[in-house]
């Protein structure tokens, strides 16, 4: 008989659990509903966290579990975020010039309008015509779709290019991370049209809440954010548990065999990664309005290859450590480069963790690589299966 | 001929003793002394034609020495004199006309002339007929350079004079074609202009098609019927050659149609005739689309408040009853059809030599391509290994010839010094890498990305720290400057031809070493077959080190070379990372011609693309890798893929 999500994998109902009592605590700490106790800044920096520690989950799904090293996943999360700001911006933009041309002696026209908008978003690289990827912009259903459906139809086009022509291991890696940059590199010319290097900005702004304060527009953030992971985990979960998550995880073991066997190897693997790709770009749409301005340099190569880190250093092939992972690498990022952290004095020289965080990072993750390849979550099973020893 | 003749006497005297019937200059000089006095741009040129047109000898030195400011005129009665240093603080005055000296006089006595400089640019155009046939080479040189920068129609027959007395071939070839180039211009007999023109077929000069692009130069002229007396290039259809409404705007221009007003004058005439509330009998609120101000405004021109539209119809038949064309400025269709013709000959020459230099081009980053990325091929064709720190090995190298060049100040010593040291450290740092971490990865390739990539973004850092984040010189020797010039079209730098010998010689030192030398073929063995390798008597171990050792260390060497033309900053390394692994997987892993076929194809290919959209790099850079992309699916183990065994996964 069948057992259920739950039966087979206890370990989803703490992990909702603990996740739920979490955004309770801090819902009703936060200014915006209750005590006030933790800031406005900080509940933004802990939604933005759980947005990254969604796309650490996509990751885990496609590396850890289908053995596909991507690194190229954070383009599709910079894509997400491209396409929900392009109808923040536009509304925004549409609602500031509207309020501006009501001043005149005559209604502005539609053409009016359009022309301002025009003017005042592409103003600064030097357009005044609204491109044709902005066709959809004013409308926030199609805006949603697309954060769906661009980065998932990129990630089949190329998926279904790469797993074709059997292109696995570093090759995909170094591939997928050629497809970022070729993507970062086209957004940063200025006539991408989406504004070049200048990116979207004023993305924090929610058109048509403008007398809604930003302590309770995060807070709805937080709450969704919230809400995007505990679903984005139990889709996980459930894609990992079954029949299907059994035949990827093969796919990641041993490749030729499970093709000898007969499954279509390259159907699962492209699967996986349009759906890691479509949970990236979600993460992304809700990422970025909470961190109020995205440019191309988000989706440089590097950002990808961080997110392996995360997940690397949670621990892979465990959902929970990609969780773990993400969060405590990108918040002690912030916390170390932030200047926060005590800087270290030595005599002859002061070690100012805003220069040397990177340089602990990098060698930590080699540590982590070379001695505890499971990563956190490893320790975790460990300490798990001594308590069902003892 | 007898102009000719004069102008030789003319130089020659200017040199020589003087001649009884020079009093003359003097005599010429004083009729103008005022403007001569006070001379400006705007009325030295009367005096100057006059002094040339004259063909005194001695016209040639005094211009000359009035040009230089060291001519002067002497108070009690204005005459004009040249000095020489005398005893006593006295100056010899030497006469301007004869040349010989007319006695002393006391500084206080004289006035020195000094022109401003826009005067002098005047008298050295004049000069230039004299220097045209100065006997010293050099200053005939410079005379032809003056002319070429600002040709004038005056030059021409000077020019011409000065050609057939040149005693120096290549001054005589060059006065030729600059005689040639006038004529295109200046010229007036038809036949000789068409010979100039038609004797530059062929020539990728870009002074050869600055003249003649002038004589093609058109203008778009509206005619009520079928145009007459005018040099037609084409006629124009509106609506296919030319936009509608510009020809309808072009019409309005020539006074042929009434004018369009404006949108925002629409705009301003209904803002101006608000009147309770209303414009025209329509509320202003109800004015909110562009027909509906259409609709107010007509009413308002029916009252006549206001200038009437021109409608849509209106403008179409005013343009349909017009002829449009374009129409040469040169009015001579025979100097026109030649110029054409020529140019469209020229073009092709261009064209052959843009496409050599777009060649050059593309080897030139194809070598820096392959420099950069021989030493990955190296460690992941022959180990099977991704280094993700290869960049920064790149930096390391760079950071060294910086480092070097702070001890040693000779940029030519130091380059030489800093090229072996960028190898070691890089090699050092390699052997370590492979040491520390990459042996406890054997056979797990994405966690030695992995953690290579960690051991990436620590160097970077650390070099940040250290050497900040400001960009640091690596300056190359001054024997590198400067471009070896073919002609107006070809060119290229001395750096990037030294880039190009040095990893051509990279490419020999690694093809004599892996395949004439003991640790070559204990390499080769070790890539093929490590176990068999080793019961062969090899030890892995030790050539995995050197191996990694080697492609870092060239990487260390590439870095120098990158630096001599790229800011060395942290970033180096990691800017050419990605290009490196594509030249590597599109190469082919584990060859080293693979490499070379990879780095030939990308630069030329990223050339090719810069060349057909030359202001957006970033652009090229997409299209690149997508091409890349797309080139993989068709050969997934690169251009030359290993066969057999060797190819084993």
């Amino acid at each position: 008989m069948e057992r259920s999500l739950f039966a087979r994998q206890p370990s989803v109902l703490v992990f909702i659990g603990l996740l739920a009592l979490f955004t309770i605590v801090i819902t009703i700490l936060s200014e915006g509903f209750g005590l006030g106790i933790v800031s406005t800044s900080f509940i933004k920096i802990l939604g933005k966290t759980l947005c990254l520690c969604l796309i650490a989950i996509a990751m885990d799904l496609v590396w850890g579990y289908c053995g596909i090293l991507s690194l190229g996943h954070f383009a599709f999360f910079g894509l997400g975020g491209y396409m929900i700001g392009m109808w923040l911006m536009y509304e925004r933009t549409k609602d500031i010039v509207i309020a501006s041309l009501s001043g005149g002696e005559l209604p502005a026209t539609p053409e009016e309008i359009t022309e301002a908008i025009g003017t005042q978003i592409f103003g600064v690289v030097g357009g005044a015509e609204i491109p044709v990827v902005w066709y959809f912009a004013d409308s926030l259903f199609a805006q949603l779709l697309l954060v769906v459906l661009v980065p998932g139809l990129l990630a089949l086009v190329f998926g279904w290019l790469a797993f074709r022509s059997r292109v696995t291991g570093v090759y995909l890696s170094i591939l997928t991370q050629a497809m970022t940059l070729a993507l970062s590199l086209y957004l940063f010319q200025n006539d991408s049209g989406l504004r070049g290097n200048n990116g979207l900005s004023g993305l924090q702004n929610i058109p048509g809440l403008t007398e809604v304060s930003q302590s309770v527009v995060s807070a709805w953030f937080f709450l969704a954010s919230a809400l995007a992971l505990g679903l984005g985990y139990l889709v996980a979960a459930w894609v990992v548990s079954g029949k299907f998550g059994n035949v990827i995880r093969a796919i990641r073991d041993d490749e030729a065999r499970i093709r000898f066997m007969g499954y279509p190897v390259e159907a699962y693997k492209l699967v996986v990664f349009t759906l890691t790709a479509v949970i990236a770009a979600i993460a992304g749409a809700l990422y970025y309005p909470q961190a109020g301005i995205i440019n191309p340099a988000e989706i440089a190569p590097i950002a990808s290859i961080y997110l392996a880190v995360w997940v690397a250093i949670g621990g892979r092939g465990r959902l929970y450590g990609a969780v773990i992972g993400a969060a405590t690498v990108s918040l002690l990022s912030s916390w170390f480069t932030g200047g926060q952290a005590p800087s270290i004095p030595l005599g002859f020289y002061t070690i100012d963790w805003v220069d040397w965080w990177q340089v602990l990072l990098g060698l930590g993750f080699v540590l982590v690589t070379l001695f505890a390849p499971k990563g956190i979550g490893g320790l975790f099973d460990r300490l798990v299966r001594k308590d069902a020893a003892s | 001929m007898l102009r000719i003749i004069f102008l030789l006497l003319a130089a020659l005297l200017a040199f020589a003793p003087a001649n009884a019937q020079d009093a003359d200059l003097n005599a010429l000089l004083e009729t103008y002394r005022t403007k001569i006095e006070k001379p400006s741009r705007t009325t030295i040129g009367p005096v100057l034609d006059a002094l040339v047109e004259s063909q005194l000898p001695g016209v040639a030195v005094f211009l000359e020495k009035w040009r230089e400011k060291e001519l002067w005129q002497r108070k009690s009665d204005g005459r004009f004199f040249l000095v020489e240093k005398a005893d006593g603080g006295k100056l010899m005055l030497i006469d301007v006309a004869t040349g010989e000296q007319a006695g002393l006089a006391e500084k206080n006595d004289l006035d020195n002339l000094k022109p401003n400089s826009g005067v002098r640019g005047v008298i050295a155009g004049a000069l230039v007929q004299f220097q045209l046939s100065d006997p010293d080479p050099e200053r005939r040189l410079q005379a032809l350079t003056a002319l070429e920068r600002a040709p004038d129609a005056s030059h021409l027959s000077i020019l011409r004079a000065a050609i057939d007395s040149e005693p120096d071939p290549a001054i005589k070839a060059r006065k030729e074609r600059l005689q040639r180039l006038l004529t295109i211009q200046f010229g007036s007999d038809q036949a000789r202009r068409v010979a100039a023109i038609e004797s530059f077929a062929g020539d990728p000069g870009v002074d050869a098609r600055a003249a003649l692009n002038p004589l093609l130069a058109t203008s778009i002229k509206v005619f009520d019927t079928a145009p007459e007396g005018v040099n037609v290039a084409r006629l124009l259809t509106p609506g296919s050659d030319i936009d509608a409404e510009a020809a309808y705007q072009l019409l309005v221009d020539a006074g042929k149609a009434r004018p369009i007003v404006p949108l925002a004058d629409r705009k301003q005439a209904l803002i101006d005739n608000i009147e309770n509330g209303m414009v025209a009998g329509t509320p202003v609120a109800e004015l909110v689309s562009q027909s509906a101000r259409d609709r107010a405004y007509l009413a308002l021109a029916a009252n006549g408040t206001v200038p009437p539209l021109v409608t849509r119809e209106e403008q179409r038949q005013a343009v349909a009853d017009h002829v449009f064309a374009e129409v040469y400025a040169e009015p001579d269709p025979v100097l026109t059809t030649a110029a054409r013709e020529t140019l469209a000959n020229i073009s092709g020459t261009v064209g052959f030599y843009q496409f050599l230099d777009l060649a050059l081009d593309g080897l030139s980053l194809a070598s820096i391509y392959f420099l950069a990325a021989i030493g990955l091929a190296i460690t992941f064709g022959v180990m099977g290994v991704i280094n993700m720190a290869h960049g920064e090995f790149i930096m390391i190298g760079a950071y060294t010839g910086y480092v070097v060049q702070q001890f040693i100040p000779n940029y030519t010593v130091s380059i030489i010094v800093a090229l072996p040291l960028a190898f070691a450290v890089a090699f050092l740092a390699g052997v370590a890498l492979e040491r520390l971490v990459i042996r406890y990865l054997a056979h797990r390739p994405l966690e030695t990305l992995l953690a290579t990539f960690g051991v990436s973004i620590a160097l970077q850092q650390i070099a940040k720290n250290i050497f900040g984040t400001q960009a640091r010189p690596l300056t190359s020797p001054s024997w590198l400057d400067g471009a070896w010039v073919l002609n107006d079209v070809v060119s290229i730098s001395y750096i990037r031809i030294a880039i190009f010998v040095l990893a051509l010689a990279f490419l020999g030192l690694l093809l004599f070493v892996l395949n004439k030398t003991r640790l070559g073929l204990e390499v080769r063995a070790v890539t093929q077959n490590p176990r068999m390798a080793s019961s062969m008597g090899i030890n892995p171990d030790r050539i995995n080190m050197l191996t990694f050792g080697l492609g870092s260390g060239i990487a260390g060497i590439a870095g120098v070379a990158i630096g001599l033309f790229a800011k060395v900053t942290s970033e180096l390394g990691s800017g050419y990372i990605v290009q490196s692994f594509m030249t590597v997987v599109v190469g082919g892993v584990g060859n080293i011609w693979g490499t070379l076929a990879g780095a030939g194809m990308i630069g030329s290919l990223q050339k090719l693309i810069e060349f057909f959209n030359p202001s957006n790099t970033l652009a090229a850079q997409t299209y690149m890798i997508i091409f890349i992309i797309i080139f993989i699916q068709f050969r997934p183990k690169g251009i030359i893929a290993l066969k057999g065994r060797a190819a084993g996964d």
